[in-house]
């Protein structure tokens, strides 16, 4: 501690720990956030359902998507990141997961929504699957810290079908 | 210890402190930061947010420097008095009368 070089070359060094040890704490007090989440997606429309030239099947949705998410925010996130994946089972996949839209969530004001939407991505099968099929839409989402682990979980919502033919 | 005009260089310069005040500057900063960092901590939790913990933190940070790292008078309150060179001229250090003396180049 003789000169002013050595005092501030501690003292830089051990405040920048205590941060780091600051920033270990504040990512580790999110275990004790026990979220509630909601989600409820209905199909109001399939628009068209066709088998593309190269073989594979692809479907367009018109859907309402809505849900609660506000639970998930605490002191330490940064944002939310949500998605929904239509998920279902052929022969040849025993998981088939089609993101159809997604979204980011910057604060808990914005968590709680409801929109109505076409699908943002394709939904296109691996092949000729799709005609009545059973799938549920699964709604994703992964909690995007200021610092630390980031924690994903998901709502699995079943009990939808695509039609019996192509329109 | 015998000093020549060499030992000018540590007489209280705007960067030194006396070991006492070193002593005291390092728990001082220590504490200071360890305080300040538990406070920034529990109110940002406490109020919900994380800028609030980092705002109080950094100010912390900047007034812990402020009072640590300039050579304060209150850290220089236990001056090393050294011995005045008239009188080290008085009290010759003693001859070692063995064969090979060496001498040393006088370094800075």
């Amino acid at each position: 501690m003789h000169s002013f070089g050595y005092r501030a070359n501690a003292l830089l060094t051990f405040a920048i720990t205590i941060l780091a040890v600051m920033c270990a704490i504040a990512s580790f007090s999110d275990n004790f956030n026990s979220p509630s989440p909601t989600s409820q997606v209905q199909v109001l429309n399939i628009n068209w359902f066709r088998n593309k030239p190269d073989g594979d099947d692809e479907v367009s949705m018109t859907m309402n998507i809505s849900a609660d998410l506000q639970s998930l925010f605490t002191w330490n996130t940064k944002q939310v990141f949500v998605f929904l994946a239509a998920e279902y089972k052929t022969r040849k996949n025993s998981l088939n997961q089609v993101s159809l839209w997604d979204g980011i969530i910057p604060a808990k004001e914005h968590a709680k929504f409801y929109i109505h939407t076409t699908n943002k991505y394709r939904f296109v099968d691996q092949g000729s699957n799709l005609r009545e099929r059973d799938f549920n839409m699964t709604l994703h989402w992964h909690v995007m810290p200021k610092t630390g682990k980031m924690f994903a979980d998901k709502i699995v919502m079943t009990g939808f079908r695509l039609p019996q033919a192509y329109r | 210890m015998r000093f020549n005009s060499s030992h000018t260089l540590l007489s209280p310069s705007p960067f030194t402190m006396d070991w006492e005040g070193q002593k005291v500057a390092e728990q001082l900063m220590q504490i200071m930061l360890v305080v300040f960092a538990i406070g920034a901590f529990v109110t940002g939790y406490v109020v919900g947010s994380f800028e609030l913990m980092l705002y109080i933190y950094a100010g912390g940070v900047i007034l812990t420097t402020l009072i640590t790292i300039p050579n304060w008078p209150f850290f220089n309150r236990h001056p090393l008095k050294w011995l005045d060179p008239s009188e080290a001229e008085k009290h010759p250090k003693p001859q070692v009368t063995t064969s090979v003396s060496k001498k040393k180049p006088i370094k800075k």
